[in-house]
């Protein structure tokens, strides 16, 4: 029995708790080891809630139905790491040969461009890509651009409309002529522009449930998200990233993800350093 | 063929810092405590990939240094990164504008400047 020092000053009874709470409700597995992360994303609500302890909020859990405070510890799980241009090469790609090549083919008949960021927490993801778009098609303004952007937690999506951002936030990953160029600075905050914040549409969405929302699309992010889930989750949300995807579109997934041994009906395409899968074969079943 | 950085700032700690980053990139690093001396080193003769760049030194500053090397076509392949406390948007325009390559703003750690680096096409595996 080696889980239970793990679970750091959670008792086995109240980790197995939460981590039930969260597979049902955001399908995140969590192994024995996260008890510490846990604890420590608990803490915080813990103690602007008054409870006094992670036991003391767990046992308020316990206690009540589903509501204010259960989801805050949902959101609070969900790991919301992310930054501008995180990686790079998945970004090179789409301003180098993706977007290129989807603009030509479009020209001449819809003129319209549909891509989705599955998990774009607190917006980076999504605005990065629409500056891609505002710097590769010149005359963006009479294309359509359907830019969707999507997470689990409702906290994040508020924070990711007000495209207000920190220093730190933008001194990471973010080309500076793309920072001068797009964003306003207000003391120590860095506000982007309406240019590239009107281009995203953001709304609340569990990536295992019903995907009412997401249309037919070119491109599909789910970069670092579907390491949260358990085998057969990923195997469900990738069947269900076929049927939408285009069949000349693309996933990008995380520098260290692949669709391989998850899903063979995709085809790993590589551009540059990185690699792009675009649905294959019987895609859409 | 080992590839050259210069750090220019007139902070001994940061120079010790920033070297110790471009070395573990591969990068065989000198060290300059103002714009003019790093114009010096680079007047010698060597060529170098890639310098970091303070803003605020004694004797010429960063952004003097960033004109003074784009105006000789010979150093037109060197890469200039500011890395610097001044942290207005006009600042960095002007930088941008005299010939820098990037913009790193203090305080930052490690991997901040690892991506910046990367958009450059410098990266961690190189060597």
């Amino acid at each position: 029995m080696r889980n239970r020092a793990e679970t750091s000053d959670l008792t086995q009874v109240d980790f197995d708790f939460v981590r039930t709470l969260v597979k049902q409700h955001s399908s995140i597995s969590l192994d024995d080891s996260k008890g510490y992360l846990i604890s420590s994303r608990l803490l915080p609500i813990a103690r602007g809630g008054g409870f006094g302890s992670v036991a003391a909020l767990i046992a308020h859990l316990r206690s009540r139905p589903h509501g204010k405070v259960h989801t805050e510890v949902l959101e609070a799980v969900a790991t919301t790491e992310t930054s501008f241009f995180r990686d790079f090469h998945p970004y090179e790609a789409l301003r180098d040969q993706v977007i290129p090549d989807l603009i030509r083919k479009r020209r001449e008949s819809t003129r319209m461009l549909s891509i989705w960021s599955g998990a774009c927490s607190s917006g980076q993801e999504p605005y990065s890509v629409a500056m891609v778009l505002r710097q590769v098609i010149p005359d963006i303004d009479t294309w359509t651009i359907q830019l969707l952007a999507s997470d689990f937690s409702g906290a994040m999506i508020e924070r990711a409309r007000k495209g207000v951002f920190k220093q730190l936030e933008v001194n990471r990953g973010l080309p500076a002529h793309l920072l001068v160029r797009y964003f306003d600075q207000h003391g120590v905050s860095w506000w982007l522009k309406d240019e590239v914040k009107r281009m995203v549409t953001f709304f609340q969405q569990n990536l295992d449930r019903e995907w009412t929302r997401i249309p037919q699309v070119d491109l599909v992010f789910l970069r670092n998200v579907l390491i949260y889930f358990d085998v057969e989750t990923r195997r469900r949300i990738l069947r269900k990233v076929r049927r939408h995807l285009r069949p000349d579109g693309f996933l990008v997934m995380g520098a260290a993800e692949t669709t391989l041994s998850l899903d063979d009906s995709f085809r790993r395409v590589q551009f540059g350093r990185a690699a792009f899968y675009q649905p294959g074969e019987g895609s859409g079943q | 063929m080992t590839k050259k950085a210069l750090v220019i700032d007139d902070s001994r700690a940061m120079r010790t810092i920033l070297s110790g980053i471009l070395g573990g990139l591969g990068y065989e690093v000198q060290g300059a405590e103002d714009g003019g001396r790093a114009l010096d080193i680079l007047n010698a003769g060597e060529l170098f990939d890639l310098a970091l760049v303070d803003w605020n030194m004694p004797q010429m500053t960063g952004y003097d240094f960033v004109c003074e090397v784009r105006k000789e076509p010979r150093f037109a392949d060197l890469r200039l990164v500011m890395v610097t406390t001044e942290t207005e948007i006009s600042r960095m325009s002007e930088a941008l504008e005299a010939g820098a390559d990037e913009y790193i703003m203090k305080p930052f750690n490690k991997e901040m400047l690892l991506e910046k680096l990367m958009l450059l096409g410098v990266e961690a595996d190189r060597g």
